[in-house]
């Protein structure tokens, strides 16, 4: 950039902004981190280091219980929500323009913008009337659920790696006598993979997080790790949801990162 | 043999309708090195992807060996194509590009490795046969390419400017590298390109476009010697354009007559043509002989001498007007250099100049 050109970093108060963004965004995370190792029961006053908070999450068998269905939720959601978000792309980016095309790219992104609170609302009125009708009242529901809002979020870097892809390369599988499927599994397939784990680990992470669908949309007894959080916050409040705060932390950290190295393009 | 009859390709609808291909008609023999060439934009990639399947034309005909094509896929059609990005698949190594189109054809495992194996030995990649193909070099990349386009056999082999991204060396050597691997294999080649170079260079006939048609078909030999018309005699190496008078016509001889008053035979129009009046007559600048002033075609002043290395092109300003260069080769011997603004005149032989369409 010139010299007299704009330059932000150079105006009044941008450092003193910044810094206090960024103690804004991470004080907070790094005292719940802190205070999870608190050797005491209060989780304002620091009474030592300790592992005890950790090991009484872990041997705490609600907060075990909610952790298997909090998994089972999100790899079963994150696994119907990116094979239909690969279905989607594709239909979305290897074909000829069709007719409702922009209508079904609104309708894959409904989650980013329908107001979540509404979505559950609707979710658990509609769910209502099904479990009258059938009866049943299992995991499904928050499955169901969850699939539906992880979809966008699987379906946006399938998508960016399927436009990023030379289509001149599916073209020489064509010309080369492969059929669209065996072109689709031997060239397209094995470039896209990296898009495919990305938006996985996206989604996981993002029905991993959930709390308001899940609240709205749980049978009794249905507690994902965040309700199950949310419910122990009316209660006393021990570092034990520090604890495990901290560890879900360190697990979507870790996914994030992944996704970061699985959605840079390789040279 | 491919018959192309009436192909037609508009992009677009109303007022955005861009026509790339207007009304192309060729035959195309078997084991021919065919060359499409002509500017960018002039239709010849299209021409190809049609053939290839990937563009479904408007109107008209493309048959094999008397097949229809068009109503068949891609993956269907015995055609394969060198692509200009080379397109190799990134995730697998030169071995595994070589062998898909046979794999996708359901060839035994056997043939597949004897015939990737006869493949990498006729483009000389056999060294680099694991290697990922991001780890070869430009020049490599599209020798396997062509292996790969090559390998199942085709009966046409579609090569859309392979040669482009190749530095001139490299790109001399591949020109008859290609020629080889044709007669080798017996397999026929369309080749796209908009070097005039490589097309006269390795081509059994030419066909010159120019906005979605085809200007003209011949060897390159026809091609150079008798453009048909200006665009082709114009963008096929350098010509000299004189307007002169036809007097008559006489089978293939045209008698002319030159600004200066002289008259000389010249060959007809191909296909007809005019047969008096004004015409334009094209002559390339090393088929004309620089000469003493008198007692030559046509006269004018020297006003640029260009030393190139092989040639020296002479530029004359006619004393009728305009310009007209003529090169000639140099001698190791050669003595007596000519001075700008010395007065010289321009002789050709009879049915030298050849009289254009239009």
């Amino acid at each position: 950039m010139s010299k007299g050109g704009f330059d932000v970093r150079r105006q009044t108060g941008f450092t003193t902004v910044a810094v206090f963004c960024f103690v804004v965004l991470y004080l907070p995370i790094i005292l719940l981190v802190l205070y999870s190792f608190n050797a005491g029961e209060s989780i304002a006053i620091w009474e030592g280091f300790s592992w005890r908070w950790y090991v009484s999450a872990w041997e705490n068998e609600r907060v075990q219980a909610a952790t298997v269905r909090s998994v089972v939720v999100a790899l079963s959601a994150s696994l119907i929500a990116t094979s239909s978000a690969v279905l989607a792309a594709l239909a979305t980016t290897r074909t000829r323009p069709w007719r409702g095309q922009t209508l079904a790219f609104a309708l894959i992104n409904q989650p980013l913008m329908v107001p979540e609170i509404v979505t559950a609302v609707a979710l658990l009125i509609f769910f209502a009337l099904v479990k009258v009708w059938t009866g049943y009242t299992g995991l499904a529901y928050l499955i169901i659920a969850h699939s539906a809002f992880c979809l966008p979020f699987a379906y946006m870097p399938i998508r960016a790696r399927l436009q990023g892809m030379d289509l001149s390369l599916e073209q020489a599988g064509a010309d080369l006598y492969g059929t669209p499927f065996k072109v689709f599994r031997r060239i397209t397939l094995p470039q896209l993979w990296p898009g495919i784990l990305a938006g996985a680990m996206l989604a996981f992470v993002i029905s991993l997080d959930d709390v308001v669908i899940t609240e709205f949309v749980k049978s009794a007894g249905q507690d994902t790790l965040p309700t199950y959080m949310l419910g122990q916050l009316r209660r006393v409040i021990t570092p034990e949801i520090n604890a495990i705060s901290s560890a879900l932390l360190a697990i979507s950290v870790m996914l994030v990162i992944g996704f970061f190295f699985l959605s840079r393009t390789p040279k | 043999m491919i018959e192309i009859e009436g192909v037609t390709k508009i992009f677009g609808v109303g007022a955005e309708a861009f026509t790339a291909l207007d009304d192309v008609s060729v035959t195309i023999d078997a084991n021919e090195f065919f060359t499409l060439l002509g500017p960018s934009g002039c239709g010849k990639t299209t021409l190809l992807r049609v053939i290839a399947g990937f563009i479904d034309p408007t109107r008209g005909r493309v048959t094999l060996d008397g097949n229809n094509l068009l109503n068949q896929p891609p993956y269907a059609r015995p055609v394969n194509t060198v692509f200009q990005s080379y397109a190799l698949f990134p995730h697998m190594t030169v071995a595994q590009n070589i062998a898909f189109g046979l794999e996708m054809l359901g060839k035994p495992g056997s043939e597949v490795t004897s015939t990737v194996d006869e493949m990498l030995a006729l483009v000389r990649m056999t060294e680099m046969a694991d290697r990922k193909t991001s780890q070869i070099s430009g020049g490599q990349q599209q020798r396997v390419a062509l292996a790969r386009a090559l390998a199942p056999r085709p009966k046409v082999l579609l090569l859309d400017e392979p040669l482009s991204a190749l530095d001139f060396k490299l790109r001399k050597d591949m020109q008859l590298e290609l020629k080889r691997l044709q007669s080798e294999t017996g397999i026929t080649f369309i080749f796209v390109t908009h070097d005039q170079d490589e097309a006269l260079t390795m081509s059994n006939r030419i066909a010159v476009m120019n906005e979605g048609r085809i200007r003209q078909i011949g060897g390159p030999r026809d091609i150079y010697d008798h453009p048909a018309e200006r665009f082709v005699a114009d963008f096929i190496g350098d010509t000299n354009f004189l307007d002169v008078e036809l007097l008559k016509v006489e089978g293939e001889q045209a008698h002319i007559r030159l600004p200066s008053g002289s008259e000389v035979v010249a060959r007809a129009a191909q296909g007809g043509g005019r047969t008096g009046g004004e015409v334009t007559v094209a002559i390339r600048p090393e088929h004309a002989r620089m000469d003493e002033a008198e007692g030559a075609l046509f006269q004018g002043a020297l006003s640029n001498v260009v030393y190139v290395g092989t040639d020296t092109h002479y530029h004359i300003d006619l004393d009728s007007g305009g310009q007209f260069i003529v090169r000639q080769q140099n001698q190791p011997d050669q003595r007596h250099e000519r001075q700008v603004g010395e007065r010289v005149g321009v002789n050709f032989g009879a049915g030298i100049g050849q009289i254009l369409k239009d």
